[in-house]
């Protein structure tokens, strides 16, 4: 068990390499209950969502979640963000566990002038509301279906509605951290525990396993995810983490706006690139990454991709460096070590 | 679970001692706490190992830990089926999956290292 932003959690269950598996031919169980809840209500809440994050709020019906994010005013990411839209004044925001507080304290300090609101809206720290259990892989579906009365297959991706799951009250998200179909349960503490044991129990028959962080981030690193701390954070600037497209400036004014406006315009001069270790050793987070001998970049996140059998990783390059097949050498333990610029996502599940 | 005739570290490396031969491999402990092990680098045959110092690594899944050698001494064997087979580390980490084989220097150092008992001690706080 480690500590992970207060909260205690398992690196692993039964093994990495194990859950990892279980979630690309299978299915997974992941208990996220970290995961911070933010809820924005009101007359303006729309409004108020549009102002603080980057997508197009307003693109949204009942029930569509997107993923989004939240800036400073010079561009930098305060976190990366899914915005549901329950009704019309009323959006459901997951963030990160360790930015949960941050980012709370930013919207209202970016809505608010002197103390008092600018929007006829509502922003509540809803966290302690909620726990979060996800259910990964391509039998996931079928695992929650023996739970529930309502059909899930017409959940279209990115979409959510509320209703029960043996009797619990729920929202049912199919969304996801790992690159394959899946739901997101989020459920109030007290039905946590024993949705938890029936999900493990009605998935026996599909060989689920609980699976911990450590899968969680092999998992997502495969699919090319971004994981706040490492791809982003207050020094990156979305077009730089290859995030442009959760960017809409069209929409009018919203924090960071500008900046992030200006450097698409005068183009970025690094970039999050993939890359695959063509020598032995793992490239990992903080190392530091060669083009032509010289110090050009870093790792931020690098691992065993289970699925390929090979070392991968995501790594920040100048944009002249940034080409596929572009050769690199990251520094692994003070030995520079080849490796290849790739495209990403290394994974991508088969439709 | 600890065998009696080896000594531990309280890095989690075990030593079994013979005359001034020792073989070195780290505990069960140890590999369950890296997880799933994906490569293991070790020293040339004929380098010298230190007692207390890095010696070598073992990368798992999710971090890469340094091995402290329990003695000091000459490489006389290195496990070589261990480079394309590193996960028999998680599997037998007491047996099969020794590191290194060292030719002692100083006999005397295994003293000080902990027997199984206190080792077992030492990993239940």
């Amino acid at each position: 068990m480690i500590d992970f932003g207060g909260w205690e959690m398992p690196v692993q269950y039964s093994g990495i390499l194990d859950e990892h598996q279980a979630v690309r031919q299978r299915v997974g169980l992941f208990d996220v209950s970290h995961m911070g809840e933010i809820e924005v209500t009101g007359r303006q809440a729309l409004e108020l969502v549009n102002f603080v994050t980057t997508n197009d709020a307003s693109r949204l019906v009942d029930g569509q979640a997107q993923y989004s994010a939240l800036l400073y005013r010079h561009g930098g990411f305060v976190d990366d963000i899914l915005v549901h839209r329950v009704h019309q004044q009323h959006y459901f925001l997951c963030v990160n566990a360790s930015n949960q507080e941050k980012d709370f304290a930013h919207i209202v300090a970016s809505t608010c002038t002197d103390g008092v609101s600018r929007f006829d809206a509502h922003v509540r720290f809803a966290s302690p509301d909620y726990v979060q259990i996800a259910v990964q892989g391509p039998r996931a579906l079928e695992v929650v279906q023996g739970l529930c009365e309502r059909d899930l297959a017409g959940i279209r991706y990115y979409h959510f509605l509320d209703d029960t799951v043996a009797g619990i009250s729920a929202r049912i998200a199919r969304t996801g951290y790992t690159g394959e179909d899946g739901l997101e349960l989020y459920v109030a503490p007290s039905d946590g525990p024993p949705l938890w044991r029936l999900l493990l129990e009605t998935g026996k028959r599909f060989g689920i396993l609980p699976c911990g962080l450590g899968a969680r981030n092999t998992l997502r690193l495969e699919a090319a995810m971004a994981l706040y701390g490492h791809e982003i954070d207050a020094t990156i600037l979305p077009p730089e983490a290859g995030l442009s497209w959760i960017v809409k400036p069209g929409k009018g004014d919203f924090v960071g706006r500008d900046p992030v406006v200006a450097i698409q315009q005068a183009g970025v001069s690094r970039k999050l690139c993939g890359f695959e270790m063509l020598g032995r050793g793992i490239g990992r987070d903080g190392y530091s990454v060669l083009v032509d001998g010289q110090a050009a970049g870093w790792v931020t996140s690098g691992g065993p991709s289970p699925t390929l059998g090979k070392n991968i990783g995501l790594c920040y390059l100048p944009v002249d460096a940034a080409g596929e097949g572009q050769p690199i050498q990251v520094l692994v333990r003070n030995q520079p070590v080849d490796a290849v610029v790739v495209k990403t996502p290394f994974y991508k599940r088969e439709k | 679970m600890y065998p009696t005739n080896y000594r531990y570290t309280k890095d989690h490396e075990w030593v079994a001692a013979e005359g001034s031969n020792g073989t070195i491999g780290i505990t069960d402990h140890a590999q369950q706490e890296l997880g799933d092990i994906v490569y293991v680098d070790l020293p040339q045959v004929g380098s010298t190992v230190t007692k207390g110092d890095t010696f070598g690594s073992v990368e798992s899944v999710k971090a890469v830990s340094d091995l402290y050698s329990p003695v000091s001494g000459e490489v006389s064997a290195i496990n070589a089926a261990l480079a394309s087979a590193p996960e028999k580390l998680n599997a037998d980490p007491h047996g099969e999956a020794w590191l290194i084989k060292v030719k002692l220097s100083d006999a005397g150092e295994i003293q000080d290292l902990l027997s199984a008992d206190e080792y077992q001690k030492y990993l239940e706080g």
